[in-house]
């Protein structure tokens, strides 16, 4: 169950290895301690040491689902086994590809694999988790969206677009939830320190994994549907979608 | 009518304190059929039922408890507060046998012109019997009274087998050993639906109470005024007092205490009508207002308000909602806290524990979170249900605003409460956790023991159940 201050016992987060993913457990479990379930793709190496860090960390157990995004047909499996283990309080979606956007665009592969990964497989397991905590009466999802999903740009506009698409499939996701009880936040985290963002170049408003997590978890417990990490960026990313197009396209963003 | 039937409404439910709603398929229960009914379908263990079938059930009453004990997040909650009947009431045997949705309001306006009284009521009386009896509550006559589960005579209880089971604290056919009256009351629901009871009543020549009010300057001060003696002479006590004033005023106390008013102590008005009350809201308080109203500065003034206006006296004549009930006045008034809601937080340390006391209030006081309506009362002993929550010692109830901190601040508090053979209270939790309130009950052994026997397949369960992995 969430507790009337908003902490949970049970957090799934798929995307086992992702870095705001683990930052945002780590947040719940400096409040108390909890059970973790991590689901990630089979051979993953960081999977263990992620394990072994939440233990640390204080998590009660820590189980780990071998999880596929792109084995749409495996889904309904994955997330029946999560509930075997316990009903799950906080279910996060945070795995995704970057990839390299000059080649993604020109790359009909690459292309396939991001969409379906970053879009298809999200909705996938979207749909689940919905139908999961609409039957429980209750429930927090949090799915990793991005700037990029809001206003998508020439600079990595395959990935943007991706995220684009989860961003609405998740909000309104949260609509249709609503009177069955569980929330859905969606976040559009700026630029955020990962090994996802390592080899791009710091942008302003930049913030750290811990910073982050800390202003997610904040608003999922304070009920919110959608953040911006940092919350400065959502007037960033307002003013920039005012710019007329002639000179938002010579813009080097 | 067949499982599938069960005319459900689709609601989301909290706790009085208005957090972790939860949606259940709610159920009306106008008679015991239609419980039984519920309790067949749930037990039946259909794979084709409908899902809310499948997550068990609770009774709900009045929805006064602050926490999640009446919630059952995807599966069916059971509204009793349709099955209101009053049976009979006894003046001679001063008994009443009721259904259990009926209010502790209800009854008490219909046992007092029979000049009968409720032995315990609690801070509102707008609970339900089987709420009462399954958070066995107390009131401000506990150290002379006991608690509700103290007065029960008798009750049916609704088993996950299906049958209704006629119980007695000294034991009955079904329960030789009144094992399970006990585990029933304070049982949280746990046990099976309670459907009826037998409760003993008081005689009493009137509705009023003779009241002295004691004003203390400290905490030191309102520990001694509960030490001194003074405290076996009146039959009912408790005190509001200050947790956010600094020391030396921290923990400073308007004590309220007295007895039920003998007919030759009311003045000559109130003697037209001895046993006559007429209470009603002023006003219900509309659900506008936004977070953070409750703070500091309002409750800082509000406190001082209170302290200013309660003053030393002696023998004052007051109203049930005088003495006892002063919220009565405002319906609703949990909106106060706008829509994040608060939550109360009830622990009682042992008698012995002063000083460890003393500690506690300290930090609350210097915690950043600040509660208004406090409430000290000193228990006296408590009873057999090993899930009751009153013992002897200093029980304190303070109410605090949800926001960030207070999570990690209560914790720590837990940990105090625990560490000095204190324990938390049902009808108030919404945030323990299950190891931590596991310890603080050193018989719910025993308990967890006849809620496995009675319900081994976990018919009855709650979000409460959930949380603090009462199966």
């Amino acid at each position: 169950m969430i507790d009337a201050t908003g902490i949970p016992q049970t957090v799934l987060l798929l995307g086992g290895s992702s870095e705001i993913g683990n930052a945002i457990v780590r947040e719940y479990l400096a409040e108390r301690p909890l059970r973790v379930i991590l689901a990630g793709p089979a051979g993953d190496e960081t999977l263990p040491p992620a394990a072994a860090a939440l233990r640390d960390a204080g998590a009660t157990e820590v189980h780990v689902l071998k999880f596929d995004a792109t084995a749409f047909d495996t889904h309904p499996q994955v997330i029946d086994a999560a509930w075997e283990i316990a009903d799950v309080d906080v279910a996060i979606v945070a795995f995704g590809l970057l990839g390299d956007a000059e080649r993604l665009w020109q790359d009909q592969a690459a292309a396939v694999l991001e969409a379906q990964v970053n879009y298809t497989g999200a909705v996938s397991v979207g749909v689940l988790l919905g139908q999961k905590m609409k039957a429980q009466g209750y429930g927090q999802i949090i799915a990793m969206s991005s700037v990029a999903g809001e206003l998508v740009r020439r600079s990595n506009f395959v990935y943007g677009s991706t995220k684009a698409g989860l961003d609405g499939f998740y909000r309104l996701l949260g609509e249709a939830l609503a009177p069955f009880g569980p929330k859905v936040l969606v976040v559009r985290p700026g630029q955020v320190r990962t090994r996802m963002s390592a080899h791009v170049k710091e942008a302003p408003l930049t913030i750290g994994k811990a910073e982050a997590a800390a202003q997610i978890v904040a608003a999922a417990r304070d009920g919110k549907r959608l953040i911006w990490a940092p919350p400065p960026f959502r007037l960033v990313m307002l003013a920039l979608k005012h710019i007329p197009g002639p000179v938002f396209r010579k813009l080097p963003i | 009518m067949a499982s599938g039937d069960l005319l459900t409404i689709t609601e989301s439910l909290t706790g009085w304190g208005r957090t972790a709603p939860s949606v259940a398929q709610v159920l009306p229960v106008p008679d015991a059929q239609v419980a039984a009914e519920a309790v067949a379908a749930v037990a039946g263990h259909n794979a084709d039922a409908p899902a809310h079938l499948r997550r068990g059930l609770i009774a709900r009453g009045l929805g006064r408890s602050y926490g999640d004990v009446a919630q059952n997040a995807g599966g069916l909650v059971l509204d009793m507060t349709a099955l209101r009947r009053i049976h009979a009431i006894d003046p001679d045997a001063a008994t009443a046998d009721v259904d259990a949705g009926v209010s502790l309001d209800a009854l008490m306006r219909a046992a007092l012109p029979y000049g009968l009284w409720l032995p315990v009521l609690p801070g509102t009386r707008q609970v339900s019997v089987g709420g009462a009896i399954a958070c066995d509550v107390h009131g401000k006559n506990h150290h002379s009274a006991g608690s509700f589960g103290d007065h029960v005579a008798a009750l049916s209880l609704l088993v996950a087998d299906g049958r209704v089971l006629e119980l007695r604290p000294e034991g009955a056919a079904e329960d030789p050993d009144g094992t399970l009256f006990w585990a029933t009351v304070g049982g949280a629901g746990l046990t099976g639906v309670i459907l009826r009871a037998t409760l003993r009543l008081t005689h009493t020549e009137t509705a009023y109470f003779v009241a002295d009010g004691v004003v203390t300057k400290s905490l030191d001060e309102t520990i001694a005024a509960h030490t001194d003696g003074s405290e076996s002479q009146y039959p009912y006590s408790s005190a509001w007092f200050d947790v956010i004033s600094p020391p030396p005023k921290l923990g400073r106390a308007a004590i309220s205490r007295g007895a039920l008013a003998k007919f030759e102590q009311l003045p000559p008005k109130l003697k037209q009508d001895p046993l006559g009350f007429h209470a009603k809201p002023l006003f219900e308080l509309p659900d506008v207002f936004p977070n953070g109203l409750a703070n500091k500065a309002t409750f800082t003034a509000l406190g001082s308000l209170w302290y200013a206006k309660s003053g030393n006296y002696k023998g004052k004549v007051q109203s049930l909602t005088g003495f006892y009930h002063p919220l009565d006045m405002f319906s609703q008034w949990n909106r106060a806290y706008g829509p994040r809601g608060f939550l109360q937080y009830q622990f009682v340390v042992p008698p012995a524990a002063v000083a460890e006391f003393k500690g506690i209030i300290a930090q609350l006081q210097a915690s950043g979170h600040y509660s208004f309506l406090n409430v000290f009362k000193l228990f006296g002993p408590g009873n057999r249900a090993p899930l009751s929550y009153p013992m002897a010692g200093w029980n304190v109830c303070v109410d605090f605003p949800i926001k960030a901190g207070l999570d990690a601040l209560l914790a720590r508090i837990d940990a105090q409460v625990l560490e000095f053979g204190g324990r938390l209270y049902t009808a108030k939790d919404s945030r323990a956790d299950a190891a931590t309130f596991h310890a603080m009950y050193p018989r719910i052994g025993d308990w967890l023991a006849v809620r496995r026997r009675i319900d081994p397949d976990g018919v009855f369960t709650s979000d409460m159940a959930r949380r603090l992995e009462l199966v």
